[in-house]
């Protein structure tokens, strides 16, 4: 099962291995990871998407708590969080097919950026679902290349302060 | 006061408590041993090997409950404290390591002796830091001993680039940490705390199942009160050896692989298992799905992440085993006041009609001296006594050990539980020596560990850190030897050593140590007490019978009950006496 966790380091040389070895050394593959500062400079934000069981994740939950420079580690569940990602893809555009990608994009409110004689650039922001169908429409255009950010995240405002579940600690 | 990085890390130290350190010098700690030099009240043991300074200073925080601190210099001198900083890991052991590394300038150059040891050990240790500022030297100090003996013990590493060492600092040792990531848990909670003497009051076949967590929490004392009170059975595993007085009435014994029978029996027919800083490590289990079968779990831990890991706890308790154990202790007395009543009278009877039924055994024939006689003899030779700490290697030595050698006090038997580090033996007496000058320290040794890390039988001498080693020389690598004869068809590869090569009593009279060779059964006892009496250290060399095997024994992967044991029926058999 899929899980997006949010993790609050401290903004600290090492801190993203230390935090990596754990999945590594326990044989989990990290599916996106996304790393930057918050609103406090000695604070910084790791979002990361994983695919494990729930036990592996209190586990691991658990072993990242003990790690020094870890100050919270949250689960952000489906429905009490927002989530979102940036996509830049370079897509194959000849003249006579510029307008067709433009309005595909404006269904995605996906942005120009940059256009080239042949090929344009989109950006797109949005869940990693949309993404996903952006992508999957504009491939047979020829996608020639594509990056994509990975998954940031914050509970919902209208959750309760410092919302994202707090995985359950056993105190 | 304005001084260099080198001498602020000795002031540190000294600011810290530390008496002893044990190390080897090198190109970029140069700076640090000049300090040293220029003077301190911090000792330093100069050991032949970073591994054996990292074992002694292991030996050392065993014996003591104190940090143990290991100084090595980069590169080599670094990768050489790996070794023990995993064993420390496993072990729980508090263990401050300083590896010098190479000038700032040059880091990411593949300098000379250059080695990334902090991403090395990353998987090993609590906490590391590669000290960028002359400034930060005495705050990493300061956190680094409290990480390291706070919470779950274990090791961190410190890594100082030569010119930071070198580097001015205005020096002033802060009296608090600012951590605000670590917060190991303070409190046991009160609610799960009542759940638990809930469960321990209705439960007909309680077990306590003590790890070394017990020892490292200093709660040794709340657990025999809470054991007598409460007439629980105390099971002890290798690391909690002597957590419990070995030869109390409620004592059963060591669980596990080479555990005797009757505590496997008593542990895995019990309906409830009272883990106290133990872990569930599959040398204890066996096949995890088959342990304990009938048993529901109250676990009690400093580490919240060893709750559920393997075994999953119908109770769980995190917090320091002192605190809880008391509690639990209290709490059980006012659960008995109430009237409810402890139902398993005749649980403790059970267990120990299986001691009886179920005692350890060995065939006496031949003419060999046999590992267990050694033992006996060492028993015998030591009993009564408080003064004498015990340290093994790993292997069949080792659980013989485990078996033969009862301990009545924590922090006297001293091994490589986790890790199974052989070579852990010899240098870990030293440091334990280091930290009891007081007590007679006794490695229990083979000869294949022994020739690990023999060679800090110089320090030993050199020191005047005596200690008595005890060769279980068996001429094999004798638990590989047992693997391949059990599950490879006796096909034996690569596993023999000899009984003569190297003649052990030449190479400790070589060390200036005394050499005592047996290989006569009448010489046991007389050995024994000369080296225990030499004053200096010593070497017995017993040359054992190579076909000796330990018993019982678990086979890897099966549950716990579906033991090999010695076949019973010899003419001469020994039968041992609890």
């Amino acid at each position: 099962m899929r899980h997006t966790l949010s993790v609050h380091v401290e903004n600290k040389p090492g801190v993203l291995m230390r935090i990596t070895g754990l999945f590594v050394r326990r044989g989990f593959n990290i599916e996106s990871l996304a790393v930057g500062p918050t609103e406090r400079p000695d604070v910084s934000r790791v979002t990361m998407r994983v695919d494990c069981s729930q036990h592996s994740l209190e586990q691991i939950e658990k072993q990242m708590h003990k790690l020094v420079n870890v100050l919270r580690v949250s689960e952000l569940g489906p429905d009490e969080a927002i989530e979102r990602e940036l996509l830049l893809v370079k897509v194959t555009a000849p003249p006579e097919r510029r307008a067709e990608l433009m309005s595909l994009g404006d269904v995605f409110q996906a942005r120009v950026i940059d256009l080239g004689p042949d090929a344009l650039i989109f950006e797109v922001v949005g869940t990693p679902e949309e993404l996903e169908s952006f992508e999957e429409l504009v491939r047979p255009h020829g996608i020639k290349e594509l990056v994509r950010t990975g998954r940031i995240g914050l509970g919902r405002a209208s959750a309760k302060p410092d919302a994202g579940r707090r995985l359950a600690l056993i105190r | 006061m304005k001084m260099l990085g080198a001498d602020a890390i000795l002031r540190s130290l000294e600011a810290e408590g530390v008496d002893v350190v044990f190390g080897i010098p090198g190109g970029a700690i140069l700076p640090t041993y000049d300090a040293f030099a220029r003077g301190t009240t911090v000792r330093h043991v100069l050991a032949r090997h970073e591994q054996g300074a990292g074992h002694m200073a292991q030996g050392y925080a065993r014996a003591s409950g104190r940090v143990g601190v290991a100084i090595a210099t980069s590169g080599p001198g670094a990768t050489n404290l790996v070794t023990p900083i995993a064993d420390a890991w496993m072990d729980s052991t508090p263990l401050v390591c300083i590896t010098g590394q190479v000038r700032s300038s040059l880091i990411g150059t593949d300098a000379f002796q250059e080695c990334d040891i902090t991403g090395i050990t990353i998987p090993v240790v609590k906490h590391s830091w590669l000290v960028q500022d002359v400034d930060e030297i005495p705050e990493v100090m300061k956190a680094a001993f409290h990480i390291a003996s706070t919470g779950r013990c274990g090791p961190v590493l410190i890594d100082i680039p030569r010119d930071v060492q070198e580097a001015e600092i205005d020096f002033v040792y802060p009296d608090t940490v600012d951590l605000p990531g670590w917060k190991p848990p303070r409190r046991g909670h009160p609610r799960q705390i009542r759940e638990a003497a809930r469960r321990i009051s209705q439960a007909e076949r309680p077990v306590l199942y003590v790890g070394g967590g017990t020892i490292n929490a200093d709660a040794c004392e709340e657990l025999k009160e809470l054991a007598e009170f409460g007439r629980l059975p105390v099971i002890t595993t290798l690391m909690g050896k002597g957590a419990f007085p070995e030869t109390h009435d409620l004592f059963t014994g060591w669980p596990g692989m080479h555990g005797p029978k009757w505590s496997n029996w008593a542990m895995n027919k019990a309906d409830l298992l009272v883990a106290c800083g133990a872990r569930f490590d599959d040398r204890v289990t066996g096949k995890l799905s088959g342990f304990a079968p009938g048993a529901s779990v109250v676990h009690l831990d400093i580490d919240a992440a060893e709750i559920g890991k393997l075994r999953n706890a119908d109770v769980p308790v995190v917090g320091p085993l002192k605190q809880i154990l008391r509690d639990l202790g209290s709490e059980l007395r006012r659960l008995s006041e109430s009237g409810t009543p402890a139902p398993y009278a005749g649980w403790v009877e059970q267990i120990l009609e299986w001691r009886d039924e179920f005692p350890l055994r060995y065939a006496t024939a031949g003419e060999l001296v046999k590992p267990q006689a050694v033992m006996e003899a060492l028993q015998a030779a030591t009993a009564g006594r408080d003064d004498v700490i015990w340290t093994t290697g790993v292997g069949q030595h080792q659980m013989w050990a485990m078996q033969y050698l009862l301990c009545n006090e924590p922090r006297t038997f001293i091994t490589s539980g986790g890790l199974g580090t052989m070579g852990y033996g010899v240098p870990a007496a030293i440091g334990a020596k280091a930290a009891r000058p007081d007590a007679t320290v006794v490695c229990i040794d083979g000869d294949g560990c022994f020739q690990m890390t023999g060679s800090e039988l110089a320090t030993s001498v050199l020191e005047n850190l005596p200690i008595v080693v005890v060769l279980i020389n068996n001429a094999y690598l004798g638990m590989v030897h047992q693997w391949q004869n059990l599950f490879y068809d006796d096909r034996l590869s690569q596993v023999h050593l000899t009984h003569a090569i190297p003649d052990y009593a030449k190479l400790a009279e070589a060390y200036g140590a005394l050499g005592i060779t047996v290989d006569d059964r009448a010489d046991v006892d007389d050995a024994i007490e000369e080296a225990l009496g030499a004053g200096r250290t010593a070497v017995i060399d017993f040359r054992v019978d190579p076909q000796e095997q330990c018993y019982p024994m678990i086979p890897a992967g099966a549950a716990a009950l579906e033991l090999i044991e010695y076949e019973e029926g010899a003419e001469n058999e020994n039968v041992r006496a609890f």
